[in-house]
């Protein structure tokens, strides 16, 4: 099953390649991984999500845990949550096609952040499953680039990843 | 206010810290820290000839003292030959603080010279590594490195410090920090107490326990509680390879160790066992065999400090997180007043414990005839007879050192030094080195054999420089003597590189280094050899024996099988 798991991370060099040396080092998969600063100067939260059975999975959260410079951690699937990624697509759009692009970003409520006579950018956020979504429908009139975030996730409610 | 250096603080951190030895090689990057250890008197330093001796010696102190040991070493090259000794600390949970030189901090990702990324290198074989950013920062940093190192489950931690951080021309106010506090980091104190109220039910409704224990039992110091717990109970144990000791091993409820090449009776009484109670040990491939076949029957009660290492290769039934010492004397409180809810169950486990006893005796192996040349296996008794036990005694990797394990009887933790998890050949020398240094009263014995003695040899030239008496018997058959032993098993006796051609002439060896070499080729040979091995503690003495190259390790598991299943000599299996 797949997990997204998140972690408050100590700010510090090297901490990022503890954790995805871990992942390597110990036969764990990586899907997706985001990483950025929080509202704490000295925290960064990082999002991986990772495909495994519970066995693995807790081996996954306790190696983690046992990092010095991870504070904490949470796997997001074992609650409700709101998972997001965001991504950015190139696609051709000429002649007829240019009409079918702009009728597609509106059914996914995506938005065209830039326009060229031959090409429109197109923004998109979503959970995972709308963004692949969204490149399958585009794939027929022709897609140049993708670029995505991978996934970042929060939990619903009152619960909060914090210090 | 005291205003130090960078290399003067490190020098100055490790008196207030306590250390008396480290451990090192200099070099280019290290050179300040040198000068401040030449600066004062109370750390000592001693000079390797390699710096993977340098682990291996602050490793060995470590198991022997229960206190982490210190290694310092010089940028690039320096620090990548302690990568070895990083290793080999780490898969066995020794404590160990290793001080690495860096180029200075405006060529490091320059490709300077004597430049690696020696944090990168080890992240895999650290506890936790540090890359010293200012010179203030020093005495810090060092105290964190030292409190990870020794707590929780102990492991390596390694201090990068570049060149500029010790400069002597820039000088910080020097403070020693008596406490840190790492937000991220805060080992478990106690166990659950209604998992080990579990866990205590369990054991008294027991009708074949047994208790299985590792070398968390050395490194908590639990070993008397531990003892305690099972003269209270009446139960069998069996430790792993590096809990030897943990339990006094000339005790009747001892079973000695269990594994691949553990006792017979051990591994058939985890086999048959209806409950395992385990205690700071990780349930290894060497210890399990096929985990599909492990102990059909058993219930599992796992008591560890790490959690990552509960249910990572066998699922617990009962999981307990904490230190084993205070887990166990909980488990000793608990007791109190209660009987077992079998009474009679347990002399018939014992029983049957006894069979197997009686089944395995005499079939390990056959002993040599006056004239002949000795089995390794009675030169480990031997040595055992002259030093009363009391020795310490570390190995290197192969047939010797399971012999040893097997012939030597340990009834005190710290004294069994040996590689466990990593198996790294070159350990056993160095390892006795920094032992009998800093134990320079004890015996230390280091049983080897002619393939490891020779990838750390050059440390003769270390025990001659400060006079370090430690006992080298050489198991010499002239083979790589495991290798041989699979290959005699799995590859119909090709025997691939296993053979060691054009040995050197070890009297000549040792001789050079200005120290007693000794050569037993017969039987009749051994006794007055080990007289004159041990005569003087002081004297470093290399005793060669030719032992029969044939022979091989037993019992041992049949690879893919359950514990049970085991070959208890070249013709009979289990």
């Amino acid at each position: 099953m797949r997990h997204i798991i998140s972690i408050l991370l100590e700010n510090e060099p090297g901490a990022l390649s503890r954790v995805v040396g871990l992942f390597s080092q110990r036969n764990f998969n990586i899907e997706t991984l985001n990483v950025a600063p929080t509202e704490e100067p000295s925290l960064s939260r990082l999002t991986v999500t990772t495909e495994g059975d519970d066995r693995v999975i807790e081996q996954i959260t306790k190696h983690l845990n046992k990092l010095i410079d991870v504070v904490k951690l949470v796997d997001l699937t074992e609650g409700n949550h709101i998972e997001r990624e965001l991504m950015l697509v190139k696609v051709k759009a000429l002649g007829a096609s240019r009409d079918e692009v702009k009728r597609t970003v509106d059914i996914f409520r995506a938005q065209i952040v830039d326009v060229t006579p031959s090409v429109y950018t197109v923004q998109i956020t979503g959970d995972a499953g709308k963004l692949d979504a969204f490149i399958q429908a585009m794939a027929p009139i022709g897609i140049l680039e993708v670029a995505r975030t991978g996934v970042s996730g929060i939990s619903r409610g009152d619960k909060i990843l914090g210090l | 206010m005291e205003l130090l250096s960078g290399a003067d603080m490190i020098a100055r951190f490790l008196q207030d810290e306590g250390v008396e030895r480290i451990y090192g090689y200099p070099g280019g990057a290290a050179l300040h820290i040198y000068d401040a250890l030449f600066r004062q008197d109370k750390v000592k330093h001693i000079l390797v000839r390699h710096e993977q001796a340098a682990t291996h010696a602050a490793d060995g102190y470590a198991r022997a003292s229960g206190k982490p040991g210190t290694v310092l070493v010089t940028s690039g090259p320096g620090a990548t030959n302690a990568v070895t000794g990083i290793a080999t600390a780490y898969m066995d949970s020794i404590p160990m603080v290793v001080l690495c030189g860096q180029v200075a901090s405006h060529l490091i990702g320059e490709d300077a010279f004597q430049e690696t990324d020696i944090v990168g290198v080890t992240r895999p074989i650290v506890k936790h590594s540090f890359a010293i950013k200012h010179p203030s920062e020093i005495p810090e940093v060092l105290k964190k490195a030292y409190y990870l190192a020794a707590t929780g489950r102990p492991g390596p931690v390694v201090v990068d410090i570049p060149k500029d951080m010790t400069a002597p021309t820039e000088r910080y106010e020097y403070v020693y920090p008596k406490k840190v506090k790492i937000r991220s980091y805060n080992p478990v104190t106690r166990g659950h107490s209604g998992q080990i109220k579990k866990a205590v039910d369990m054991m008294l409704k027991a009708r074949r326990p047994v208790f299985y224990t590792g070398g968390g039992i050395v490194t908590s110091g639990a070993s008397e509680s531990l003892t305690a717990l099972v003269k209270r109970l009446g139960f069998p144990i069996t430790t792993t390879l590096m809990g030897i000791g943990s339990y006094p091993q000339t005790d009747g409820q001892s079973l000695s160790w269990l594994g691949m090449h553990g006792s017979y009776e051990a591994n058939m009484a985890m086999h048959h066992a209806d409950l395992i109670i385990a205690i700071g040990a990780r349930f290894d491939d060497r210890v399990t065999n096929n985990t599909s076949k492990f102990c059909p029957t058993a219930k599992i009660v796992h008591v560890d400090i790490d959690p990552s290492s509960i249910s990572k290769t066998v699922r617990a039934d009962v999981p307990i997180v904490g230190p084993a010492d205070s887990v166990i004397n909980e488990m000793i409180s608990l007791l109190q007043g209660r009987e077992m809810a079998n009474a009679e169950a347990l002399p018939e486990w014992w029983s049957t414990i006894d069979g197997w006893r009686a089944e395995r005796e005499g079939k390990l192996y056959e002993p040599s005839q006056p004239g002949e040349r000795l089995k390794p296996q009675e030169v480990v008794e031997a040595v055992y007879h002259i030093t009363r036990g009391e020795a310490y005694v570390t190995t290197d990797v192969g047939q010797h050192q399971m012999f040893a394990a097997q012939y030597y009887k340990f009834d005190k933790p710290n004294r069994w030094i040996t590689s466990g998890g990593l198996g790294t050949m070159g350990f056993g020398f160095p390892a006795a080195m920094g032992i009998k240094q800093n134990f320079p009263d004890d015996v230390v014995v280091c049983f080897t054999g002619e393939g490891s003695f020779q990838m750390m040899m050059q440390e003769l030239s270390t025990c001659k420089q400060f006079g370090t008496g430690v006992k080298i018997i050489n198991l010499n058959n002239g083979t790589l003597g495991m290798v041989r032993q699979w290959q005699d098993l799995n590859y119909k006796s090709r025997h691939a590189h296993s053979y060691v051609e054009s040995l050197p002439d070890f009297q000549k060896l040792i001789d050079a280094y200005g120290f007693t070499a000794l050569k037993v080729e017969r039987h009749d040979e051994l006794d007055a050899a080990l007289e004159r091995t041990f005569a003087d503690n002081d004297e470093l003495v290399f005793l060669d024996i030719d032992v029969d190259p044939r022979e091989h390790v037993y019992p041992m598991q049949v690879p893919l099988g359950a514990m049970r299943d085991m070959l208890l000599s070249k013709t009979e299996r289990t």
